[in-house]
């Protein structure tokens, strides 16, 4: 419990910090006082597994296999997107399809959410906890059963996103 | 040599928050505008931010410029998320030549 | 029909860009600030993409695209501010646009939440 407020003071303090880079000591005076009122507030909300941070393969693994693929999924999202908006007939395709994902944790399942926000054609409507159940609306449908969208949609971010946050 | 690169940066930007709000303008539901709106609008913003970060360098306001983009990537897709089960939960139909809705069918929406 | 409407629309916007990039316009580039005759014609891009939105804003059939439309011009006005930091050499620019992404952020989400028709709490 106590371990979770130092940690999100930390990570507080920080963000202070590069808020006004350089800083002096007013500045982080002010800092301290602030950045302990938000962890005393929150403090039991935003971090729930504190052990999950002293792994280092999970840093790892963040930077260097998912932040490269998301940047060049995003790229190739906007091109797509580009294309269907410039083209006179408007080739879209549009619907609504179900996907099952294996992730369990709040974390997780909200980088995955955002990730298929930001790749090509797809964006998260809802979420079910419970069933592990994403409703996903596609510009494009190719597969209107749940395997096959499983398949295109969730399974090229689900490993990755396994190594860095279960 | 840089600065060339941030301009560069900042036209590809310009081109992508046009390419976006034409997309808005043009697609024929909500669901539909969402997606070009947040796909497009949010790399373009990003892209005209780090044009600006290139260009002023590693000091206070190019610093700002970075938390900027990190605080947009997190934010938008949320705000996108809310907006489209707030707008099927209100009864908004999806365009009359879509495949398939199963949002409805599970009797969720 | 449709390609003749694509064709004009097409027509129309290459020439106010045209007009806009290559135009009549003066503007004197004061010293120390380099790239102020660019930015200052880049910044009718940004205005000409949110005459878009407000467009959307005064056609849009639903709540839901004048919602829509609202959080695309609030993301715009930060690409604005940026653009008026660098072209104009004030740094407070940008701490408009960090101030304007947090508020808009909250109240698209709480306009989606009257959407849904809940109160604030659930």
């Amino acid at each position: 419990m106590v371990k979770r407020r130092l940690i999100l003071f930390v990570m507080a303090l920080i963000v202070w910090c590069l808020l006004n880079w350089v800083p002096d000591w007013q500045h982080v005076i002010v800092g301290v006082f602030s950045a302990a009122l938000v962890s005393w507030l929150t403090g039991d909300l935003f971090i729930q597994r504190a052990y999950v941070l002293k792994h280092h393969r999970r840093y790892f693994y963040f930077v260097f296999h998912y932040v490269p693929m998301f940047i060049i999924e995003v790229i190739k999202a906007n091109i797509d997107v580009a294309y269907r908006v410039l083209h006179p007939n408007l080739p879209i395709n549009p619907g609504i399809v179900k996907v099952k994902t294996t992730l369990k944790s709040d974390t997780a399942l909200t980088f995955l959410a955002n990730s298929i926000t930001l790749t090509p054609g797809t964006m998260t409507v809802d979420i079910d906890e419970e069933e592990g159940v994403l409703y996903v609306h596609s510009i494009n449908v190719k597969g209107k059963d749940v395997e096959s969208a499983t398949r295109e949609i969730v399974q090229r971010f689900e490993n990755i996103l396994k190594e860095v946050f279960e | 040599m840089v600065d060339t690169i941030g301009l560069i940066f900042i036209v590809i930007g310009l081109a992508f928050d046009a390419f976006g709000c034409l997309g808005v303008l043009r697609l024929p539901d909500v669901y539909n505008r969402l997606q070009a709106a947040t796909k497009c609008v949010t790399m373009g913003t990003c892209s005209i931010l780090f044009g600006a970060f290139l260009i002023v360098g590693l000091t206070t306001t190019g610093i700002k410029a970075l938390l900027c983009i990190v605080f947009l990537l997190l934010t938008t897709p949320v705000a996108a998320h809310a907006i489209a089960r707030g707008a099927h939960k209100s009864g908004v139909k999806l365009w009359e030549g879509s495949v398939i809705d199963r949002y409805a069918e599970d009797g969720k929406g | 029909m449709k390609i003749i409407r694509w064709v004009i629309g097409a027509v129309i916007l290459i020439s106010i860009l045209v007009y806009i990039m290559g135009g009549h316009m003066q503007f004197l580039s004061p010293p120390g600030l380099p790239y102020f005759t660019f930015l200052s014609r880049a910044l009718y891009v940004i205005l000409l993409a949110g005459t878009m939105c407000i467009w959307r804003v005064f056609l849009g059939p639903t709540g839901a695209d004048r919602i829509v439309a609202i959080d695309i011009l609030g993301i715009l006005i930060i690409g604005l501010c940026s653009i008026l930091t660098i072209s104009t050499g004030r740094t407070w620019y940008l701490d408009i646009a960090m101030a304007w992404a947090l508020q808009s952020f909250i109240s698209v989400l709480a306009f989606s939440k009257f959407l849904e028709g809940r109160s604030f709490d659930e």
